[in-house]
């Protein structure tokens, strides 16, 4: 953030205390504005880890902490949810029946999984043969299942894109190979990864360098597959050109929507994620209005380092809003996660709008020490090192060193055949 | 990359996708839906693949479900068109990137 300013008196008003919402709090806590942070819960959990749980690592209590130890002093947390946004009138209503006017509104309320858009998926087996680990009781009703299973098809299965964190799904995958070896019961069980997309990894470079990863892991790979209904009678995944999937344990990643207030206005796409400017963050339909991780429908990753990498662009244009100064469109896509893979090594990726995942180093160029797209012990290690990143440098807004918003080209290996400008 | 098709000289990435979708016409997505086993495009598939460039020319990104509320067609109808992989296949085709995901 440039600018510097300390006396601003307007309110600036946050729907939601995740990732997003919580760093921005920090960020803008000096500069004078009135911050209000409006969510109905008690506690906000590290969500990274919600993948380890069906596998018997961390609890629950391991990964969450109370929000209102989260946030800077002076911020007012409102535990209640929006119900209306009155985007004329500047101010938006909660279920409790509080109105709250804003200069500026944040919309940071993230995405969450719709197990009713997928017909049948909620019928008879579920919670019984079909789970999901996007939710904590999901997650810990899984590791319970996971636990008793010994022998049967386990399908992995994400319904559509967008979703949180595109890897997980497959990460899954390579962590349920890890657990039945390590139980000794891999043989009899048979692990499949079905997918709306074409294929376990969609980008060349990615596609090329790991694809065998799938192979040699045994597991079995259905692509296009879009679902149109769950047979849970016959345990069954029916797609739209009538190809079957049968399982006897699917781990399902449901559709994901933006938050419900949001769905039928004017300012969401049909999924309900806010339509925003790409690189300023500032929605298409009100120019007081921004949203920011996974709520934006920016076509980058769902994820937390996508949302802290947009920060410091979302602070500068939210003042110069209220300066009444052009905006900054300077967020460039820039994600970059760790990818488990079993076997105590991860993957590591870095990548924005432009450039697709690339081999490399990382964060300084020739040296490392992490790899990129390599599997390696200390991506795994880093992967894990993470979670305390994550409470005591990402969250609380401060720099993470090292680590830029803008992503750099510095220690990728360029695609041979492609020119990319630097 | 470069390629030709029916003639005219195109960018593609590794795939075959275009690389630019103003570089597009309709005899290179006609050359383009005969690689992937569609003989003819009807008017439906024009319709469709029209839509399509509509939408990403605005910015939005694609997915099966948005072609499905579409209103131009339902999903069923998508795949009966773009057999295989409906979106994939009609993307290329339509001149435009392979929905991907990040890896």
């Amino acid at each position: 953030m440039k600018k510097t300013r300390q006396n601003y008196n307007q309110n600036l008003t946050i729907i939601g205390a995740g990732t997003a919402g919580i760093m921005l709090a920090h960020k803008l806590k000096h500069t004078g504005l009135s911050i209000t942070i409006i969510d109905p819960a008690e506690h906000h959990f590290y969500q990274p880890g919600f993948l380890f749980i069906p596998f018997g690592k961390y609890s629950l209590k391991n990964l969450r902490r109370p929000i209102s130890e989260l946030l800077p002093k002076g911020v007012r947390h409102v535990k209640e949810s929006v119900e209306s946004i009155d985007f004329d009138g500047d101010s938006l209503k909660t279920n409790a029946g509080k109105t709250i006017s804003y200069d500026t509104l944040v919309i940071a309320t993230g995405t969450h999984v719709d197990h009713s858009m997928t017909p049948g998926l909620t019928d008879s087996g579920w919670k019984k043969d079909i789970f999901d680990f996007y939710t904590p009781d999901g997650a810990m009703a899984l590791r319970e299942k996971l636990d008793q299973f010994k022998k049967g098809k386990i399908v992995v299965q994400i319904m559509d894109m967008p979703i949180k964190c595109p890897v997980a799904p497959l990460e899954f995958a390579f962590l349920a190979d890890d657990f039945f070896k390590n139980r000794g019961l891999r043989d009899n069980v048979q692990i499949e990864y079905v997918t709306s997309l074409s294929g376990a990894f969609t980008k060349p470079v990615a596609s090329e360098k790991l694809g065998h990863i799938l192979a040699d892991k045994n597991i079995d790979v259905t692509a296009d597959f879009y679902v149109e209904k769950v047979d849970s009678d016959n345990n069954k995944l029916i797609c739209y050109d009538g190809r079957e999937v049968t399982y006897d344990l699917l781990v399902t990643v449901p559709v994901n929507v933006g938050a419900d207030f949001l769905k039928d206005l004017d300012i969401t796409d049909e999924l309900g994620f806010v339509e925003v400017n790409h690189h300023s963050l500032q929605s298409t339909e009100h120019s007081n209005v921004f949203a920011v991780g996974d709520a934006a429908n920016l076509p980058t990753s769902k994820a937390g380092s996508t949302a802290h990498f947009e920060i410091d662009t979302l602070c500068e244009n939210i003042l110069r809003q209220l300066d009444g100064e052009p905006l900054e469109e300077t967020f460039d896509g820039h994600a970059n996660c760790f990818v488990e893979l079993g076997q105590k090594k991860a993957l590591l990726l870095d990548f924005n709008y432009e450039t697709q995942p690339l081999e490399g180093t990382f964060p300084f160029a020739g040296f490392g020490p992490l790899k990129l797209l390599k599997p390696t012990r200390l991506n795994h290690l880093g992967k894990l090192a993470f979670r305390y990143i994550y409470w005591y440098l990402l969250l609380p807004g401060r720099n993470i060193p090292f680590i830029h918003a803008k992503m750099s080209l510095k220690g990728k290996k360029q695609p041979q055949n492609e020119r990319v400008n630097e | 990359m470069n390629k030709t098709i029916n003639g005219h000289d195109v960018d593609v990435d590794a795939e075959g996708y275009l690389t630019d979708m103003e570089q597009w016409n309709r005899e290179i997505a006609q050359e383009i839906a005969k690689e992937l086993d569609i003989d003819e495009l009807t008017d439906k598939h024009w319709e469709v693949i029209d839509w399509l460039r509509e939408q990403k020319s605005q910015g939005i990104e694609l997915n099966i479900r948005k072609v499905g509320n579409s209103g131009v067609t339902d999903i069923k109808e998508f795949y009966q068109l773009f057999p295989g992989g409906p979106l994939k296949n009609a993307s290329k085709i339509a001149g435009l990137n392979k929905p991907t995901s990040c890896l």
